[in-house]
């Protein structure tokens, strides 16, 4: 705000000397001077006027938070500090291309016949616009995914070597700290909701929970990605826990469907596609809520710190600094319950395909 | 919208990763850590269940010592008693005959004594018959000399008799 108050005056300053100047001048005129400095005055103000524009745009509010929840290309910490990721591309004429995101560092941001477009996330599309292109890089997205990976494939091997190397002992330090963790999801989420094959399913659903929770935690971090709040990772995971409740779901299940008991012969007509669409809403449910429910979070956090950087002021920052503080505090809880409402509802899914009924049924 | 359209790349890629990782989690990560989890809990399970059944055992084991304590104090009562009463028993009976041997004792005593004193009767009833025999030997002899002397022996001689 102050700078643009400093600007303001500047052009004012700069406008009046120019005024004031001129009849002095004029005295002893050639017509061309005053030509030019009128000439001079405009392109100043014209200059002006454009860093006004510039430094303006420099902080759109809007863009920079679809910047940071969307995905791209390079891992960017901070300006400056950013980590070119490998692009990887197939087409049917040129087969697989890998290079480095850096490529596109250039005025037009193209390289090798590919354009990548900044819009409200990356985009690479190619030059030649008859061409059709699959873009298999690793994002950051991605990048951050195999980070996560990574961290759970080594977090949990390790515990589970603990397991085997301390047969018999009580467990210690990070050991019992996970196995509260593990302990909770098979006690009171998997085995209550699942049944009795509730084993079959464990190791999907403990993955499932880790995965999401550590993501979800990933991506508070500050310059990290926003993993769990990226439609396409919620889709996968609803997509796989649907795919595992329908390959495991009994003959009762599907019977149900489309005969289902209890109902008059008239209400089929609309029950049928009721329940029909009732299993296709289940798994777009999990999918919308954990990427609603991650991307508000960061939308809201983003939009804290944005408002630092709109007041521009040293009393507010604080304030909003500990407001986000507290949102920080609440992200974290949600990172958890998310993670778990996503494990619970999954877990009731197989259950309620899975369970059989020896007895009348009771609804649902 | 391009934030609610996904992405076919990094679909193609969570696919590729999560299933990775739930299939190497799976195998040596959730298998051992379950079945160490099971182990630990059988084990206490165990432990537990042989808690109570040592209790149980103690229990019975407890009651099962008073019944034997109570067995054995009536034994003990019992032969205690038995041995009173044969104690007893054969008290009286050595009494009984010791009686009966006293008693023999004494009668052979006094068939001793009776034999013993009609013996001594007899001896003596010989002895008064030598006796009498010498006085008789001796009177006969001083009659010979004497009437007078004669006379004073017989008295003192038949003062002398009457001892017998």
């Amino acid at each position: 705000m102050r700078t643009h108050l400093r600007q303001f005056f500047t052009i004012a300053l700069v406008a009046a000397t120019c005024f004031l100047n001129t009849p002095s001048k004029a005295d002893e005129p050639t017509q061309h001077e005053a030509e030019k400095v009128t000439e001079s005055i405009n392109e100043k103000e014209h200059k002006i006027e454009h860093n006004l524009e510039e430094s303006e745009k420099k902080f759109n509010i809007g863009e920079m938070i679809m910047h940071h929840i969307a995905d791209s290309h390079e891992w960017e910490f901070t300006h400056g500090v950013v980590i070119p990721l490998p692009v990887i591309l197939y087409s049917a004429d040129r087969g697989i291309e890998v290079f480095s995101s850096a490529n596109f560092h250039n005025e037009h941001h193209e390289y090798n016949g590919y354009h990548l477009v900044h819009g409200d996330s990356e985009q690479i599309v190619p030059v030649d616009e008859s061409r059709k292109i699959y873009d298999f890089s690793i994002t950051k997205n991605v990048a951050s995914m195999l980070l996560s990976a990574v961290i759970l494939i080594l977090v949990f091997t390790s515990i589970a070597g603990f397991y085997k190397n301390n047969k018999g002992k009580a467990p210690k330090g990070f050991q019992s700290a996970m196995e509260v963790i593990i302990l909770f999801i098979r006690d009171d989420v998997v085995k209550p909701n699942v049944g009795p094959k509730y084993e079959k399913y464990l190791p999907y659903l403990l993955t499932l929970f880790f995965f999401i929770l550590i993501n979800n935690i990933l991506g508070l971090l500050p310059g990290s990605a926003n993993l769990t709040g990226n439609i396409a990772v919620t889709m996968t995971l609803a997509v796989l826990t649907f795919i595992v409740v329908h390959l495991n779901a009994n003959g009762h299940y599907y019977k149900h469907l489309v005969k289902p008991t209890g109902v008059p012969a008239p209400l089929l007509l609309i029950m049928i596609p009721v329940e029909i669409v009732g299993v296709f809403m289940k798994p777009f449910s999990l999918m919308v809520r954990l990427f609603a429910n991650m991307t508000a979070g960061h939308i809201i956090l983003l939009s804290l710190f944005g408002l630092i950087f709109i007041f521009q002021s040293i009393v507010i920052a604080p304030v909003i600094s500990l407001f986000a503080l507290f949102l920080n505090f609440i992200e974290i809880m949600v990172a958890f319950i998310q993670a778990f409402i996503f494990t619970l509802l999954s877990s009731m899914y197989i259950g309620s395909a899975i369970e059989e009924h020896s007895h009348a049924d009771h609804g649902h | 919208m391009s934030l609610l359209t996904p992405n076919p790349g990094l679909i193609f890629w969570m696919l590729v990763v999560f299933l990775l990782v739930v299939f190497i989690l799976a195998k040596f990560a959730w298998k051992p850590i379950i079945k160490g989890l099971k182990d630990r809990e059988n084990e206490i399970q165990g432990a537990l269940d042989l808690a109570e059944r040592t209790r149980a055992e103690m229990v019975q084991l407890k009651s099962d010592n008073e019944k034997l304590i109570a067995e054995a104090n009536a034994v003990r009562d019992q032969i205690l008693r038995e041995a009173k009463d044969a104690a007893d028993r054969t008290i009286a009976e050595s009494k009984d005959k010791a009686a009966v041997e006293a008693q023999k004792m004494i009668d052979s005593a006094r068939d001793a004594i009776r034999n013993e004193q009609a013996l001594a009767v007899s001896k003596i009833r010989k002895e008064v018959a030598v006796l009498s025999l010498e006085i008789a030997e001796k009177v006969l002899h001083r009659e010979l000399k004497d009437k007078e002397a004669q006379e004073q022996l017989i008295a003192e001689l038949a003062s002398s008799a009457r001892l017998n």
